[in-house]
Order: structure tokens, then sequence, then C-alpha cells
């Protein structure tokens, strides 16, 4: 009745591959774009509460600008070194890729290390989430930054894996090297958003 | 098809049956004026709405499978005078409706007093408004009467052909104040102080009700809205402050008497509430409605009188909080 | 270890909820009973549960949507029915405890459980058919899709026998919402029943827009399209656009409950009126995704029972653009009594009304559709018109309540519970009722009764008019929404009516039962010229999808389509079709996962662990799903290749069926 795929005429199934390849890539986008509009509403909502401190401390006396910067300088530079990676892929020079990728996991995870501890710091200061809607809303936001950045390296982890693995860098990995990146860079982008909107504007 | 004909001409019939049509039947200017938009409306819409109801029949009939001697255009999909009518007429009516939309919305504004206009036609035009401050609570409602110096819990008793000027919060969830026969409701909400005007032209009796769900006692918290001349008004203003009322308690409603009545009654799983009693208090402590704003914003209370209208609204969404500019909702 | 969970959160004291349990558990256990004497467990399981195959997806969503709607409407039975007992002292039989998680549940599945799922049914089924592709983009997010609605549906019904349900309304509004005043489970079944559907639903936009995008027939050029996958279109541009605005209202109001946070709360600076903004741009919206696709069931309806193409293609596809443009930025008229200004609610109110525009023009189109054709009264086309007389009279009471001077006195009234069943029946719900019968033969290769379909109209039509007038009227007469109560002379002979057109709707819905239990049977043992042999069911069909076998062949179409213009498939009827330029190639096939099952299994763990604070079961359900996740994306053999021979088996035999049939006639 029918076969497997593996054994199929083999023109025929890299041209399927190849449109299915611009599919998945079409489909990540879309996704992509209801992820900003979740964004976009946390930012709508820090942006109507953000006033609201009912008798709690303000942003402008709670946030370190300085290591906001130091988390902005690491994400940034972590977009960069993805970049890298996406270069060493299309050239299919594997170990470079590996490195790279190491790099900007390396880069992230420092990047969601210090924002826990700001976090945490906040928390011990008496300044938690459930203290007022200003600080629900920005721990929300953040933290929802923060999550989307975790995810990614653990996506970055298992593909890191399977490059490693016997998939090497087929048609189908380097799909998910292009989603991850659109990911990776998008994150990047709405990080630039929260550090202008988030910190600076409330500093300010 | 032909049941449903047979059941609309009782229609009719049924609603002139000595019964109460509170929106259709107003007793006051704002009720005018909502009655008067919707009827308009609807009278407008019918003029397409009819003639699309008869056109769907007509055609279902006259172009049935079963009468070959209808014409038959079996490709016929386009016309551009057809289009530009189905497209025009709709957008006539409403650009029509849109600017009865535009002044009606305006001219009826809940947050706009009672015009001069208004006034003059029910024969008051000197009238001074009645300030009433309204407490939603859970699930009664409480009106306090600032100048009067006293307050009520589940009736309103008003003057006719008096510009009424509510001021509304909620110390409790959110929900809406209601009275059909005089018009416009607004919500009600905590930490948030909400205006409505309203104006009963006859003496009456209304039906009062929290329009928006609050809980298991919801059913239950409604008031009745007594309207009647000035000089039984005034009498009965006397009445409550004196104490001649059997309904009066004579302590003063202050922070302390309130938190008896702020205390929601049991809500037992298996039945309703208890509906809460009419009460009329002879005294009121001052301020306690701007308490009670306060209450939800760190002790502050805001103040809008004298600022603009249309800055009123967009702030209100800042109302929540204490000392911060304001900034809108979305 | 069950977080808040004991035993006494089963309701064994509520009569009513004991009962309705003990008669799912019956139906229930005669089900699998049957499965396991029938011995169908490994077929159910490799043909049906496992599948990617979007017309199996769909006739699952459809059982589910069914189900769902018997479950919604005894909910209404019991509404109607304790409205005309309760008055002058007497409280009727349902207490305010158990009677407002009737119309909160009422109101949450009619929408999410029963007009969501079959408008995903209809997505699937014929969307990919419209446009000639095999499948849609992703097959296997669309499993998992219909697992996610599945699983949500499951857990709203859980709540009625474990624990409680929400007891404030189809959209939660705080404060009332927030735990302060809700410190119960029920809302936190609705939030988590909401959040998985809703990412269901999201997921599905995703891929449904991608694949209209994407997967269109050679030679499909925009305005090639037929309407009812443009339609969906729309629809799922404004899935995308909103859902994720859902998403973040329940997370948000979850945050405030589970975490004490302060988004919506009396206190600490929360603020009610930004949930009312954000759940209602989310829901304004949902209306016109629902009603979409409806228009664009009528539009393919009217055109086939008509005999002619539709009236004004072009018209349709624009008008269906300006709505969901206009369908966007209207939300505002949901809460005109919030105090805003003057020029803020003209605006809202002013584009509300321009609405009727682009829809007004679209029942013009269908009536000039109907206008000089050869008009059919099949099953599908008493929807139509039934849907053209009540809609109108919808989009009327619809104009009356966009203006803010009216809508100050009829707001949260029972005229506004008449106006949205009256669209949302009379429109969404003819709508796909009218869908199900007319693509019914394509899924099964034969016809449903239409004896009882039509009956089930009638009682529809006359139920929903008895059923709704006198809402109307005691709205007029001041009567607000979800009282549980009352004492008003007045209203009482209405509510009356009103008791009694539920039932006329109850046997509408009876002789839909009947009609699917007739079609079940028809399924095994019809007569044999009750066949659809052709594949063009209704002998005046247009689009694509007639084009091919009845029931379809699980690749869809032995050759990819080519288009020729508007309504292929009448273009090749007129002008015959061309021979086939190429010949049979092999086809690649997605292969059938338990991915979908295995990860819905995980949401139904995570989402009842989440309601009652079970935290390890959500870090065991999570877990599980992450790994069925990473071995999904290691999994290389995920596909396979039709052959060449079983497409030519399956293409001759069509051939036969043909020529019998043309031999017939």
């Amino acid at each position: 009745m029918s076969y497997d795929a593996t054994h199929a005429p083999s023109a025929h199934h890299d041209e399927h591959e190849h449109h299915q390849q611009e599919t998945t890539i079409f489909g990540f986008w879309i996704y992509l774009m209801t992820d900003c509009i979740i964004f976009g509403t946390l930012f709508a909502v820090f942006a109507t509460l953000c006033h609201h401190f009912a008798g709690g401390p303000t942003g402008k006396q709670l946030f370190d600008i300085k290591n906001v910067e130091i988390e902005t300088a690491i994400l940034l530079f972590s977009s960069i070194t993805y970049g890298f990676a996406s270069i060493n892929a299309h050239k299919k020079n594997k170990g470079a890729v590996l490195g790279w990728l190491l790099l900007t996991f390396l880069l992230g995870i420092s990047f969601v290390g210090l924002e826990i501890n700001e976090f945490h710091e906040l928390v011990a200061r008496g300044a938690g989430p459930d203290k007022s809607a200003f600080l629900s809303s920005f721990f929300t936001l953040v933290g929802t930054h923060g999550l989307h950045v975790t995810i990614g390296l653990i996506w970055m982890l298992v593909l890191f894996f399977q490059i490693m693995g016997k998939q090497g860098l087929s048609t189908r990995m380097q799909t998910k090297l292009t989603c991850l990146s659109l990911f990776w860079h998008f994150l990047d982008i709405v990080w630039i958003c929260v550090f202008s909107f988030v910190y600076l504007g409330s500093v300010v | 098809m032909k049941r449903l004909w047979r059941f609309f001409p009782a229609l009719p019939a049924l609603m002139l049956s000595g019964c109460t049509v509170d929106l259709l039947q107003p007793a006051g200017p704002i009720g005018e004026g909502n009655r008067d938009m919707m009827v308009l409306e609807w009278a407008v819409m019918m003029c397409v709405v009819l003639p699309v109801i008869i056109a769907t029949l007509v055609f279902a009939w006259k172009y049935r499978a079963s009468n070959a001697k209808a014409e038959y255009l079996r490709n016929w999909s386009h016309s551009n005078k057809i289009e530009v009518f189905i497209w025009g007429v709709p957008i006539l009516i409403i650009l029509v409706l849109s600017g009865f939309n535009y002044w009606s919305t305006h001219y009826y504004d809940p947050y706009k007093p009672i015009s001069k206009e208004m006034q003059v036609k029910v024969g008051a035009p000197n009238a001074k408004p009645l300030h009433v401050e309204v407490i939603s609570l859970d699930w009664k409602w409480l009106f306090i009467y600032p100048d009067l110096g006293i307050a009520t819990i589940n009736e309103l008793d008003v003057p006719t052909k008096t510009p009424l000027d509510f001021r509304i919060t909620s110390d409790s969830v959110m929900t809406s104040f209601f009275i059909p026969q005089l018009g416009s409701q607004i919500y009600s909400m905590a930490g948030m102080e909400t205006q409505l005007h309203l104006m009963a032209s006859r003496p009456g009796n209304f039906q009062g009700e929290a329009a928006q769900y609050t809980g298991p006692g919801f059913s239950d918290m409604r008031f009745r809205t007594i309207a009647m001349p000035q000089e039984q008004f005034d009498a009965w203003v006397q009445n409550v402050r004196s104490g001649g009322n059997p309904l009066v308690v004579k302590e003063a409603l202050d922070a302390q008497t309130y938190q008896k009545y702020h205390v929601p009654p049991a809500a037992p799983h298996d039945a309703a509430p208890k509906p809460a009693p009419v009460v009329y208090f002879s005294s009121v402590q001052a301020g306690l409605f701007e308490n009670v704003v306060a209450k939800y914003n760190v002790g502050m209370t805001h103040d809008h009188h004298g600022k603009d209208m249309d800055e009123k609204a967009m702030d209100m969404h800042s109302e929540s909080h204490a000392a911060a500019p304001s900034n809108t909702g979305m | 270890m069950l977080g808040k969970l004991t035993l006494s959160a089963i309701p064994y004291d509520v009569p009513i909820l004991v009962g309705t349990f003990i008669g799912v558990a019956v139906i229930g256990i005669a089900v699998l009973a049957a499965v396991t004497y029938f011995k169908k467990w490994g077929y159910l399981w490799r043909e049906w549960l496992t599948t990617v195959d979007h017309k199996k997806l769909a006739i699952m969503y459809v059982v589910l949507g069914l189900v769902m709607l018997v479950r919604g409407f005894a909910d209404a039975l019991m509404m109607r029915t304790q409205l005309a007992l309760a008055y002058a002292g007497n409280p009727g039989y349902l207490p305010p405890h158990h009677y407002d998680q009737v119309f909160s549940a009422h109101g949450t599945i009619m929408i999410f459980f029963m007009a969501m799922v079959m408008m995903q049914a209809l997505f699937n089924f014929v969307v990919p058919l419209q446009i000639g592709a095999r499948d849609v983009a992703f097959p296997l997010i669309n499993s998992i899709s219909f697992y996610m609605t599945l699983v949500s549906a499951i857990l709203i019904n859980i709540s009625l026998f474990i624990g409680e349900f929400s007891n404030v309304g189809w959209l939660g509004y705080p404060p009332i919402s927030e735990l302060q005043f809700n410190p119960g489970v029920g809302v936190d079944y609705y939030i988590w029943s909401v959040q998985i559907s809703g990412i269901g639903t999201l997921l599905t936009g995703m891929n449904f827009l991608t694949t209209i995008i994407k997967l269109r027939a050679p030679g499909m050029k925009w305005m090639h399209i037929p309407v009812f996958t443009w339609t969906a279109f729309f629809a799922c541009i404004m899935i995308l656009t909103t859902f994720p605005v859902l998403t973040v209202s329940m997370a948000l109001l979850a945050l405030d409950r589970y975490v004490g946070m302060h988004f919506f709360t009396n206190d600490g600076g929360g603020s009610v009126m930004l949930y009312l903004n954000l759940i209602w741009s989310w829901g304004h919206p949902e209306v016109y995704i629902l009603i979409l696709p409806a228009f664009g069931v009528f539009s393919e309806i009217a055109a086939t029972f008509s005999g002619k193409p539709l009236f004004g293609y072009a018209t349709m596809v624009i008008a269906t653009g300006i709505i969901t443009f206009l369908g966007s930025i209207v939300w505002v008229h949901h809460f005109f009594t919030m105090g805003s200004g003057a020029d803020v609610n003209t605006f809202f109110g002013i584009m509300t009304m321009f609405i009727a525009v682009p829809t007004g023009v679209k029942i013009f189109n269908w009536l000039f559709t109907m206008y000089k054709g050869r008009v059919r009264f099949e099953g599908p086309m008493h929807w139509i018109v039934g849907f053209m007389i009540t809609f109108s009279i919808g989009g009327m009471t619809g104009v009356m309540m966009a203006m803010p001077a009216a809508d100050w006195v009829i707001h949260n009234s029972l005229f506004l519970v008449a106006h949205f069943h009256n669209v949302i029946i009379g429109g969404v719900f003819f709508g796909y009722v009218a869908g199900l019968s007319y693509w019914f033969p394509k899924a099964f290769g034969f016809k449903m009764r239409d004896v009882w379909g039509k009956w089930a109209f009638r009682f529809w039509f006359v139920g929903f008019y008895l059923s709704f007038i006198p809402l109307y009227a005691v709205g007029l007469e001041g009567m607000t929404r979800r009282m549980n109560h009352y004492d008003n002379p007045n209203w009482h002979p209405w509510l009356l009516v009103a008791c009694v057109g539920v039932f006329v709707l109850a046997a509408g819905v009876a002789c839909q039962v009947i009609q699917f239990v007739f079609a079940a049977f028809d399924a095994v043992n019809r007569k044999p010229d009750a066949h659809d042999l052709t594949g063009d069911s209704w002998g005046s069909g247009r689009t694509l999808e007639w084009s091919i076998p009845s029931p379809v062949p699980h690749y869809n179409f032995a050759r990819l389509p080519v288009i020729r213009g508007l309504d292929t498939f009448h273009i090749e009827k007129e002008l015959g079709r061309p021979a086939p330029v190429a010949d049979l190639e092999p086809i690649h096939m997605p292969k059938y996962s338990a991915v979908g099952p295995v990860l819905g299994a995980c949401g139904l763990v995570i989402g009842f662990a989440l309601v009652w604070h079970i935290w390890w079961a959500v870090i065991v359900g999570l877990v599980v799903a992450f790994f069925t996740v990473i071995h999904r994306s290691a999994n290389l053999d995920v596909d396979f290749y039709v052959t060449v021979e079983e497409i030519r088996a399956d293409e001759e035999a069509f051939a036969k069926r043909l020529a019998a049939a043309r031999a017939a006639e």
C-alpha cells in the first residue's frame, strides 16, 4: 500500500522538503507575531499600571540601571554570536556552529542569572509582585521575557545535541536553527523595548 | 414560518395589557431621551430590515426550483447598479444614525448636569440640584444625602422636577446603578467615583436595581425610587431627621455603624441570602463617601469638581491609585 | 499531596448533579463496554485518536461540539425553567450558588466548546479541500489543537462533579472573580479551561492562515479563493490578533488569584477597567471570528442551491475584510456605562454602527444570489432563509445598542441577552448547522435524512422567536440579566412564554440528535441509491471539494487540481474536465502520531492540578510534555508515500462510479 519516506525518490523528496521548510519558517513567523501581541498587551498593561504604586516603592527607588545595562549588553552580544552560528550553518561548518551556539548559550544563561538575581533582590527588599499593581505588571512583563529567554535556551541546548548527533546540519536542522534565530532576535527587540520603556522610563 | 406570523399580532396586545414597560414609559427627561433614541433607531432600521425580510420571502417563493416560469439567469453574478444600491443605502442610513449618535451621546451624557432646557421643560427652571452619594454594598444600596445630613438603605427618595446629581462608588464588587424609568445607568466601582445626572418629572414609585452581577444576593439587590413633590419630600426629610418614621435608626451613620452594614449577610449554598431591609439614618457623618473611596487609594481621594468633562473621563482609569499623574487605561 | 482537593469537593448533596453524574457514568460505561466488546480499541487508537488527517479531526470536532451543545443546552433549559418558577417569593429549584454556575457554564460552553469547536470542525474539513491541498500546513499541530480543545472541554465538565464551576459569568469580570470574593475553585476551572482551549485555537489560527497562504493549488490566485475559505482566512487573522490578548487576560487573572498580584483587585492599585478593556478587545472580535465562517457557509450554500454563482463575490470579500477591521476597534461598546467621555463613546458607537454596512451588503448579496435563480429548498437552504430573517432583526437590535444614549438603559438587560442570542443562534448556529448538513455527504458519502433536518429547522426557528422575543420585552421592562428570582408581575408572563420556547428548541435539538442517529444507522445499512457516486453530492457544487470522491480519500486529491478561475469545478462541468497532463505520482503524507493525545493528557493533568494546587502533578505534566516534544523532534520517521498503485485503484473505482451515475441519468 504505502512505503516509508526514507525510501522515496530523492529528487521528489528534496523538492517537497524545500517547500516544507519555507512553510515552516512562515508558520513560525506567524507564531512570532502572536507573541508580539502578547508582549504588546503586557506593555499596555504596564503603561496603564506603571504609576499605581499603592503606597509602595517606585521604579526610581528600585531599579539599578547599571545592572540592567549589563544585561542589555549581554543579550545584544548574544544576538551577534547567534548570527555567527547562522552564517556557519549556511557554510555547513558544524564545529563552528556548535562553538557559537555554546557561546550564545552561556551569554543567555548569564542574562537569565542576572535577572533572577535582580528579582531576588527586589523581593528581599520587600518589593515583590504582590506589593502593588506597578510591581505586578513589572514582574509579569520582565518575567515573561525572561521565561521566553529560558525556553530559547532549552531549545538551543536540544538543537546543540541534535546537531552534534547523527542529524548534523541537515535541512531539517537548518530550518530549526533559522526558527530559533528568529526567536532569539525577536527577544532582543522585545528586550530593547523593556529596557527603554520599563527601566529608563521609570527612572527618568 | 407561518407559525411565527400567527404569534406576532399577539405582541402589542401583550405589551399594552396594563403593565409598565419601564423603558418605553420613562418618568424623566433622560429616560425620555434614551427612549426616543431607541425608538428612532428602531424606526430607521425597520426601513431596511422590513424590506429585506419581505424580499427574502418573496425571492425564496418566486425563484423556487419548481417555478419553471420564473426567469433563470444561471451565470448572472454582478451588476454595478445593484452594487451601488446595496452599499449606498446602508451607508446613508448609518450616516444619518451617526449624526443622531453624536448628538445624543453628548446631549444625554450621564456626566453632564441636567440642562436648563430640560428643567424649563418640566416647569421648574430654577430648582437647585439635589446631591446624592451612592455606595453599592453586598447586597444593598446606601444613599447619602450630604446636604441634608441623612442617609437611607435600599430606598431612594427624591423630589420631582429637581436635578439629581449622583456620585457613585462601590465598597465591594463592581456593579451598575440603574433606575430604568429615570434613564441611564452607570457602573459603581471600588476606589473610584462615577457620576450620573437624572431627573424625575413626575411623582412615582420606580424600581431601582443593580444591573451588573454581584454574587449570590444579586437578585435582591434592589431599591425603590420614590419621587414626590418638593413639599412632600421636605416633610419626609424632616420626618427622617426627627426620627418620626418607624424605619429610622436613631444612631448616626458614622465609620463605626457603617461597618455593621458593610458586612455582607451570610450566603448559604442552598438559598439566596436574605434581602436587606429599608433603613433610614437620621444623621450621617460628613465625608463618609470620600472615606469609602479613599479606603482603596491609600487614604487619598480624588476630587474632580471643576475639571473639564473629557479630561475627567480619561482620568477615570487612573482614579484607583493615589498620587500619580494621570494616564489613560488603554 | 492532593492540594486543595478533598472528598468534600464532590457535591453529593446536590440531587441534580448526582443524577447527572449517574447518567453520564451509565452512558460512559456503556460506550466503553461497547468499544471493548467489539474489540475496537486498536481501531480507535490507530485510525482516529492518533490521526493527523484534517478530515478525521473535523469529524471528532463535530462529535465534541454536539456533545457540548447538548450540555450547554441543558443549562439553558435549567435557567429558563428556574425563571419561569422563581416568581413572587418562590425561590425556584436552583439556589443562586447553583444557578450562577449554570449561567456561567452555559456561556462559556456555548462559545468556547460549541461554537468555536464547530467552527474549527468546518475549517478542518473544508479549507484544505476548497484550496486543493492534501492536508494543512502542520498536520501534527492540528491534532494538538484538537486535543487542547478536547481536554479543556473535559476539564470544564469535571467541574460539574468535582468542586464547582465559576459563578461570575462567561467573561469572569473582576473584582468578583478575584480571590477576595471568590475563594473557591470555580473561577480557576474557568481560567484554565479557557486558557488551554485558547492555546488550541491559536494553534488552529496559525495553522490555517499558513495553509491558506502557502498551500493553495497551482494557479489559485487570491481572487479565486472560495468565499468560505476567505472567511476562514479573515477569522484566522482575528484569532491571531486577539487570542493572545485572551491568553494574557487569563494569565493576569490567574496571577492575581495564585500569587496575590494586583492587576484587577480593588486594592493594591489594581484596575477593573483594565480587565474590561482587555477581555473585550478579545471578546468582541471573537463574535466576528464566529460569525464570519457562518457567513462563508451561507455564501457557499446560497450559490449551490440557487444554481447560480454568488452575487458580488468581490464585494463579499471586501465586506469581510472591512468587518475584520471594524470588528477589532469597537470593543468599548460593551461598557458605554463605565463613565467614559462623550467623545470616546461616540467614536466607538459610530464605528459599531458602521459594521452594519458591510454586514447589510452581505445580506443583500445572498438576496441577489437567490434572485433569478432556481432555488432548491433542501435542508441547508432552509437555515439560510431562517438566518436572513432572524439575523436582520438581530442586526437591527445591534444597531440600537450601538447608540450609547440607548445602550445606557438596555446595557446588561435581557434585551442585550436577546440581542446576542438573536445573532449567535440566528447567525452562527444556523450557519454551522447548515454547514454540517451541507458537507456531511462529502465526509461520509451519503446525505443525512433531510426530513429530520427540516423539522429541526422548524423547531429552532419558531422556538427561537418564542424564547427570545419575550426577553426583548422584559428587557424593555427593565429586567437585568443573571437574575435568579424576581417579583415583578409584568415579567412573569413573558418568562413563561420564553420557557415554552426553550422546550420548542429542545424539540429541535432532539430532531438533530435523531438525524444523527439515523445517519449512524444509514452509515451501516443504507439503500444503494443513497450513495453519493459522483462526489458532487448536491449536483450543483461549484468548488473543488465536490470534484473528488465522497468520502474523500485520505490524500484528498489524486492529482493537484489546476485552477482555472473562481469556481473551478463549475467551470470544469461546463467546459469539460481537462485530460490529466501528467501521470500519477506518489503522494507524500504525514504519519499518524500519538504526540497529540499524549500532550492532551498532559494538558488535562496540568489543568486539573493547577485548579486544585497539586503542584507535583503540574510538574509531572510539564516534564512529560517536554520529553514528548523532544522525542518528537528527534523522530525522523514521520512521513510516508502513498503508492501510485493505491491512487490508481481509487481513481479507477471513482471513474466506474461516475460512469454508473451517468448511465443512471
